[in-house]
């Protein structure tokens, strides 16, 4: 049977505040366990939180990217469950007043834009991480009280690839905003999946599970993948779905049961009596929205307008705010109106080089004008465009200037048509039998004797110049 | 006469003309607590001199086991935090010994976390009332009182989250103080219920008092809920003169279970009172018969959060009977805290535990934060015209131990005029006003708006020096 899918996120986000949120304790990743912690964050008897108004700023300001409405009354509450991750057994988050509500983000699908609901965005302290060994199981309370966003969207999603699609810009979006890492391996991001499926045309919800243990984007789809066949089949055979949280076994490929839901847990949510409600001021809104930079979907927009960008070029160039900046800056820099050519080498040799070095492209070194540079010798066609990435590597390990490197490897083209009358006779002297396949018809033959004088120039000749010449003095001899 | 025997502002006038130094002050304490404390058991452990500061400005003081005492066991008077050694001082120790003062190494005792009327639920056992040894002290902070009472501390700290301090003063013949809400800071203070707890002196005079407000009140920036308001002189409110003063008697207070002789007593003190000028009227505070019950489920609410990190996995009891907690944590979490928790802590974490669970919270805790919100109100409408507010502290004179201690309901009554006062979040003072036939002490309750402390010290300062009651000494 055709079913419809059904997926809404939650997504956990370690805002990059340089001390928690409730104490002074650093929150850098990757540091001794147990070495980053106070009597305050391991909930010590008598210890009291006081909240950092950074995390605060920090947001408001996603809240806004994510066209949320930012509440003016807000508290935090006390959510309750015993673990041995959380030291004083309840966390401190937000419960029915939370920071924000009633956002969206959009994405780009199939047939065009979608726009997802945002349910919330709510802010909480994260627990610690839990190591177990044969014997025991050992806690690190570094983590513990680091400023989180819990950001919830509605269940919107049709698709493991639109969910895929929606973390990809939310992360672009956090990017821009520079309040995360956004780090999945790290922890920095984590997300939950609730999936259901239903009948196609049918209104209510089918029955959910939630999955957990998904350490990238592509996990994410991966297990959504899998649940979404997994449920199918059981539907099919008329099986009910059960609603449990599931983990996604990375090695195996599959979601396992974790633990069955009966109902839902009672974390006897009450308001946090050691932290006052605060009112966020309109001023302040309006101020921290000044902070916000031009979002990746505005900047998609306007590369396509002002730069002539195809949509696919664009969308790849705005993925990072420091790419766009780079990217954008080279635009600039390039005299011609048709920005084909610098696009084409931020996206292809550029990136793939940031790539290998698990950089960004704004990272590598090269500046704008010194790209531009190349580029020019590209457009006047004096250096092949395979000179063109020699010197572009050249570039990035020597940091020279792109003239010294063509200079020094002598690698400007040879354009002159008497010099390539020369070549191109000789040439043709010396492959007697291709020249006459040519002259039956085979004109494929063409660009093995273009090959043949392109060698003979050492690789300096310019091949359309070079193509032509050959043209003229076949048809000649 | 023995140092021990003197009220701290003598002492200090003593340190300050270098008659004597503070060593003389903790020999005699030691001296008085080696006689007597066999007898009244105010203090849990015995000293651990090694802690002790050479010499100070001030004469150390006494504290109650749920304030945290860098390196000095801070149990609460529990077996769940035993051996608990805070690596931190509370703010208000920190303050205490900025100001010079010595903390006693060896703490009062108390309720298990401050959970009680009589101090008889502590795991150190019961402390007696130095007026009569068959009776309590009052609770939670009966450690504290009763050791002021019998001059085994100069001046001590007490926590008060319902009548804490001001009950068991009132039972000792002591002066106990609850500040305004935030008006002390709470950081290292190991909470009972965040939003009424407060920490306060409890003193042999209203001078003492003022004193030790002096040193403890003002804010704090590791409390997010101490005000930030600049801090007066207490001293300065300390004049014998209240001509004039707008004194409210609550009509509330005066019902069915007011001891009539402990009535008799409040009305000599508001003759005494008018005789010294003030202008006494009756005024109402309609919802004072709401308090108690809206108190037990507030309380208990944010008790059952602030008491599970008593777990068994950081610091504290962890119980031997139970498998490792990798291989069944939750028997552990489950054993740890039943062998852990004594009775009234359990009944009340699982009461809480109850008014916050899903399907009666809007029954329970949100019905009684509105009503609390009622309470207040019937305090910010009756201070538009008055300075003050009078009633007794306690319905009764301290009770006979055992006496009330299988009937948590009638318990849960000897704190039905102070809880008011934390649920409204206003100052309010304890002083002696007389004594039973059976010479036993009677505690006055003067009640303030918030953050006008010196209200409280200015009338009760002109009754004390007007009136024998805070000088008479029970007999050991």
């Amino acid at each position: 049977m055709a079913y419809e899918t059904v997926i809404g996120l939650e997504v956990h986000l370690h805002l990059k505040t340089k001390t928690k949120a409730f104490c002074g304790c650093s929150t850098e990743f990757g540091r001794a366990p147990n070495s980053q912690v106070c009597p305050v964050c391991l909930g010590f008897p008598g210890s009291l939180p006081v909240f950092n108004r950074t995390a605060l700023d920090y947001a408001i300001k996603v809240a806004l990217a994510l066209n949320c409405k930012v509440q003016g009354f807000t508290k935090f509450d006390r959510k309750n469950y015993f673990y041995p991750d959380l030291p004083k057994d309840y966390q401190i988050s937000q419960f029915d007043l939370p920071l924000s509500r009633d956002g969206f983000l959009d994405i780009e699908i199939e047939g065009g834009p979608k726009r997802i609901g945002i349910t919330r965005v709510h802010m909480e302290e994260d627990a610690g991480k839990l190591i177990h060994r044969e014997e025991v199981s050992l806690v690190d309370f570094n983590r513990t009280g680091v400023a989180l966003l819990e950001i919830v969207s509605e269940p919107d999603m049709r698709s493991p690839e639109e969910a895929y699609e929606y973390l990809t810009n939310l992360k672009s979006i956090i990017g821009y905003l520079g309040v995360s890492d956004c780090d999945m391996e790290k922890g920095s991001l984590r997300c939950d999946a609730n999936i259901s499926l239903r009948k196609i045309g049918q209104k209510e919800f089918g029955v959910k599970t939630e999955l957990k243990n998904m350490n990238s984007f592509k996990a994410v789809r991966d297990a959504l993948v899998f649940e979404v066949g997994r449920q199918g089949a059981a539907l099919d055979e008329g099986k009910a779905i059960i609603q449990e949280t599931r983990l996604w076994d990375s090695e195996e490929l599959e979601t396992v049961t974790m633990r069955t839901k009966e109902g839902s847990q009672d974390y006897r949510y009450f308001p946090e009596p050691d932290l006052p409600p605060f009112v966020i001021e309109a001023a302040k809104i309006e101020e921290i929205k000044k902070t916000i930079p031009e979002l990746p979907a505005q900047k998609l927009g306007r590369f396509i307008k002002d730069y002539g960008l195809s949509e696919y070029d664009a969308k790849i160039l705005v993925s990072t705010k420091e790419g766009a900046d780079f990217a954008e800056e080279c635009f600039k820099a390039y005299p011609n109106p048709d920005k084909k050519m610098p696009a084409n080498w931020l996206i292809g040799p550029l990136l793939s080089e940031a790539n290998l070095r698990n950089l960004g492209v704004a990272d590598l070194g090269i500046q704008a004008s010194s790209l531009t540079e190349l580029l020019g010798y590209l457009d006047r066609q004096e250096i092949s465009n395979l000179s063109a990435k020699v010197v572009l590597a050249e570039m990035l390990s020597s940091k020279k200037p792109a003239a010294e490197i063509i200079k020094e490897k002598n690698l400007l083209q040879v354009s002159d048509s008497g010099a390539l009358d020369a070549i191109a006779d000789e040439v043709i002297k010396e492959n007697v039998k291709s020249v006459e396949e040519f002259r039956q018809g085979k004109t494929g033959v063409l660009m093995f004797l273009v090959g043949q004088a392109m060698k003979k120039s050492k690789g300096k000749a310019n091949p359309k110049i070079l193509q032509e010449v050959l043209k003229r003095r076949l048809a000649d001899a | 006469m023995e140092l021990n025997f003197l009220t701290a502002h003598e002492l200090i006038e003593k340190l300050d003309k270098k008659e004597i130094s503070s060593s003389d002050i903790l020999n005699s304490l030691y001296k008085r607590i080696n006689e007597t404390d066999a007898k009244v058991r105010a203090y849990v452990r015995t000293p651990d001199t090694k802690h002790l500061t050479p010499s100070t400005k001030l004469p150390p003081i006494s504290i109650k086991d749920n304030i945290c005492t860098e390196g000095l066991n801070t149990e609460c008077c529990s077996k769940i935090l035993e051996g608990f050694k805070p690596p931190y001082d509370a703010t208000v120790i920190k303050k205490l010994k900025e100001a010079g003062a010595a903390i006693l190494p060896l703490k009062t005792n108390m309720d298990e976390f401050a959970f009680g009327s009589s101090t008889e639920n502590s795991f150190f056992g019961v402390t007696s009332n130095p007026w009569n040894l068959e009776c309590v002290p009052g609770g939670s902070s009966g450690g504290s009182a009763a050791a002021v009472a019998s001059d085994e501390a100069v001046w001590a700290l007490g926590s008060d989250t319902g009548g804490s301090i001001r009950q068991p003063a009132a039972f000792c013949g002591v002066v106990g103080l609850k500040p305004t809400y935030g008006r002390v800071s709470r950081y290292g203070l190991i909470a009972f219920a965040s939003s009424l707890d407060q920490i306060g002196p409890i003193t042999k005079d209203v001078t003492d008092a003022a004193l030790l407000m002096n040193i403890i009140a003002g804010y704090d920036p590791y409390d997010a809920t101490s005000a930030d308001i600049a801090k007066p002189d207490y001293t300065r409110a300390l004049e014998n003169n209240i001509k004039g003063i707008k004194i409210g008697i609550p009509k509330e207070y005066f019902v069915q279970g007011l001891d009539s002789e402990v009535g008799k007593i409040i009305e000599e003190a508001i003759t005494k009172l008018k005789s010294l000028g003030a202008v006494c009227k009756e005024v109402t505070l309609p919802h004072t018969e709401y308090a108690v019950p809206v108190y037990y489920i507030i309380a208990t609410a944010e008790a059952s959060s602030n008491l599970a990190r008593f777990d068994g996995v950081q610091y504290g009891y962890r119980t031997p009977n139970s498998k490792l907690p990798t291989q069944n944590l939750i028997e552990m979490y489950k054993k740890t805290r039943g062998e852990g928790f004594g009775e009234e802590a359990k009944r009340r974490i699982i009461l809480g535990t109850f008014a916050l669970s899903h399907g009666y919270y809007d029954a329970y805790y949100l019905r009684a934060l509105k009503v609390r919100t009622l309470i207040k109100k019937d305090f910010d409408d009756a201070f538009k015209e008055l300075d003050c507010i009078l009633t007794p502290t306690a319905p009764t004179p301290a009770f006979k131990i055992k006496e009330k201690v299988d009937d948590p309901l009638k318990m849960y009554l000897s704190d039905i005029y102070t809880i008011s006062a934390n649920l409204a979040g206003v100052p309010a003072v304890s002083i002696p006003c007389g004594f039973t036939k059976n010479n036993l002490p009677v505690g006055l309750q003067i009640i303030a708006k918030p953050f006008n402390e010196e209200a409280l010290f200015k009338v009760s300062y002109a009754y004390e020096q007007n009136t024998p009651w805070h000088e008479m000494k029970p007999k050991i």
